[in-house]
């Protein structure tokens, strides 16, 4: 070896961006500027959302949007396999009436679908179980005491997401190469099994980011129940500022609460889709957690 | 000696206009190393993908000890098994693919264990015991619990060959099984297949590797234009080809 200089002399000196230093500059201004006029702003009245931050009532209405989000997304999932399983299906009938019903119910609007469900019983006042084309009936129930509006809600925010996962399942299925199907035919796996055990599993990487959206989208999307009466998150924001005319504080009430919400849902996220990438990357993304401690590592070093 | 283990007459095969096998006829007896060569779009890769009904065919029939695979007779026509009974043919035939086909979801260990446990019911731990034994057959004992993707190409080939040997099938088929890989990992695969073949492991074997075929195989097939066009024993067809075509083949590739 001759006399170079050792792999810990060399520096690497980056360009500054003397444009990145103006421009952050200015933002950071603004951002100032906007942030002051909104805290000083007595119209904020952040003192009543203080008072109805925690409320019984307020936080009523969040325990049934966290219902209406899991039970509908629950739901709504397992929906949308069955329906991108069937239009995967060679059997042309399956296929066609899980295309028709995706079709239909992406191509509605989610706010028609519920005021639909909620007005059932104006199409079918009785729903009977029974033989089909004219057969003895076994059972009758009067539509509206079936179809309550929870039920109603559950209905539309379900059947409307099915369609939605049934595409987001279908792509992460068709995303699983053609060979694993094979694989798994060869060593004498069956049709469900290959599913369930080969394909499922590695479509879940391409599933999940776009699934971890709709729950999102659900969260917020549920407040449109509000035109069956349900008492979610926004509609209790908005009884109680219809009595005390606190529309702008009571409206932040029910903004950090979504806000608060999906928070926690993007870190259960993160999780989720750490826990899918095992075999498809040669390391895991850090978590939170690892990255903090690398920090310090690096601190305590320097 | 001599027992057929996979008998095909008159496999024919086609996409749409193009006839792809056009009558193959072949026997395997137990133990034996078949190889076949020939040129791409000679229909080998077909034929060895009809012998466990990964791919229909329009007329013929195949064999595996005396039972027709895929298909029932009725008469004159053969109808097609259902899904179950296919499953239990193609659990005792092995294949291993050119491009590995592992479950990347799943550890190495687990990628040999999934079918032995799923499809033959054999309890966990023992499933384990011989999925240990077979990855230490392949040089691969140290790697049971990595992820396919944190292999090389040869390493993933040796347990694709190791989770098809965990079914104890009675013939296994190899798709052209070092054609995807470097050419420096050819030679560990080659010699796990040699290992198998001196093992008595009756196999088919798809392959561009004249020599293997030449010191491994008990037997040869040159395929060309979707019929067999020569076969006999290795060293008198690659050394005295009586054909044409297999003259014009080889003395490209050798």
């Amino acid at each position: 070896m001759r006399d170079q200089p050792s792999a810990t002399e060399i520096r690497v000196a980056h360009r500054l961006h003397a444009g990145w230093w103006v421009a952050t500059a200015l933002v950071a201004v603004l951002a100032a500027a906007l942030l002051r006029s909104l805290l000083t702003n007595p119209n904020l009245q952040l003192d009543v959302v203080r008072e109805y931050f925690f409320s019984a009532e307020i936080l009523r209405g969040l325990a049934r949007t966290l219902e209406l989000t899991a039970i509908a997304m629950l739901a709504g999932i397992a929906i949308g396999v069955l329906t991108a399983v069937m239009r995967l299906s060679p059997v042309k009938l399956l296929s066609g009436i899980a295309g028709a019903y995706v079709w239909f119910f992406r191509g509605t609007p989610l706010l028609v679908q519920i005021i639909f469900w909620y007005n059932l019983s104006a199409l079918f006042p009785e729903l009977t179980l029974g033989i089909p084309f004219g057969g003895p009936t076994f059972q009758a129930w009067d539509t509206n005491v079936v179809v309550t509006p929870l039920m109603a809600s559950l209905l539309a925010l379900a059947l409307n997401e099915g369609a939605y996962m049934a595409e987001i399942v279908r792509g992460g299925i068709l995303s699983v190469d053609q060979g694993q199907q094979e694989a798994a035919r060869a060593l004498g796996m069956r049709g469900r099994r290959v599913m369930r055990r080969i394909i499922l599993p590695q479509a879940m990487r391409v599933v999940v980011p776009p699934t971890g959206n709709q729950v999102i989208s659900m969260l917020k999307s549920s407040a449109l129940v509000s035109v069956t009466s349900m008492p979610e998150l926004l509609y209790s924001a908005q009884l109680v500022y219809q009595r005390t005319f606190q529309t702008i504080p009571l409206l932040i009430v029910a903004s950090l609460w979504y806000l608060v919400v999906t928070t926690l849902l993007s870190i259960g996220q993160f999780y989720v889709e750490r826990r899918y990438a095992r075999g498809s990357r040669n390391t895991l993304p850090p978590t939170p957690w690892q990255r903090l401690r690398a920090l310090r590592v690096r601190g305590a070093a320097a | 000696m001599s027992e057929v283990i996979l008998r095909v007459r008159d496999v024919h095969k086609r996409y749409g206009a193009l006839e792809v096998l056009k009558g193959v006829d072949l026997d395997v007896e137990r133990g034996e190393v078949m190889c076949i060569i020939g040129p791409s779009g000679s229909g080998k890769s077909t034929l060895l993908r009809s012998l466990n009904h990964l791919e229909t065919i329009d007329r013929g029939r195949v064999e595996l000890s005396g039972e027709l695979i895929g298909y029932r007779e009725r008469g004159q026509t053969l109808v097609s098994l259902p899904e179950k009974e296919l499953a239990a043919q193609r659990a005792r035939i092995g294949m291993v693919f050119q491009s590995f086909n592992l479950f990347p979801h799943l550890t190495v260990l687990q990628n040999v264990v999934e079918a032995p446990v799923g499809v033959l019911g054999r309890p966990i731990a023992q499933a384990r015991e011989d999925a240990r034994r077979l990855l230490a057959r392949v040089g691969l004992e140290h790697r049971t619990d990595a992820y396919p993707r944190q292999l090389s190409g040869g390493q993933q080939q040796r347990v694709a060959i190791a989770r098809a040997l965990a079914m104890d099938p009675e013939v296994v088929l190899f798709d052209e099984p070092t054609s995807a890989l470097d050419p420096e990992l050819v030679g560990e695969v080659l010699d796990v297949m040699k290992d198998l073949a001196e093992g008595g492991l009756t196999m088919v074997v798809v392959t561009h590797e004249i020599g293997f075929a030449r010191e491994v195989g008990s037997s040869l097939l040159f395929m060309d234009g979707g019929v067999v066009v020569e076969r006999g024993a290795p060293r008198a067809v690659l050394e005295d080809p009586q054909q044409e075509r297999t003259r014009a083949f080889l003395s490209k590739v050798l």
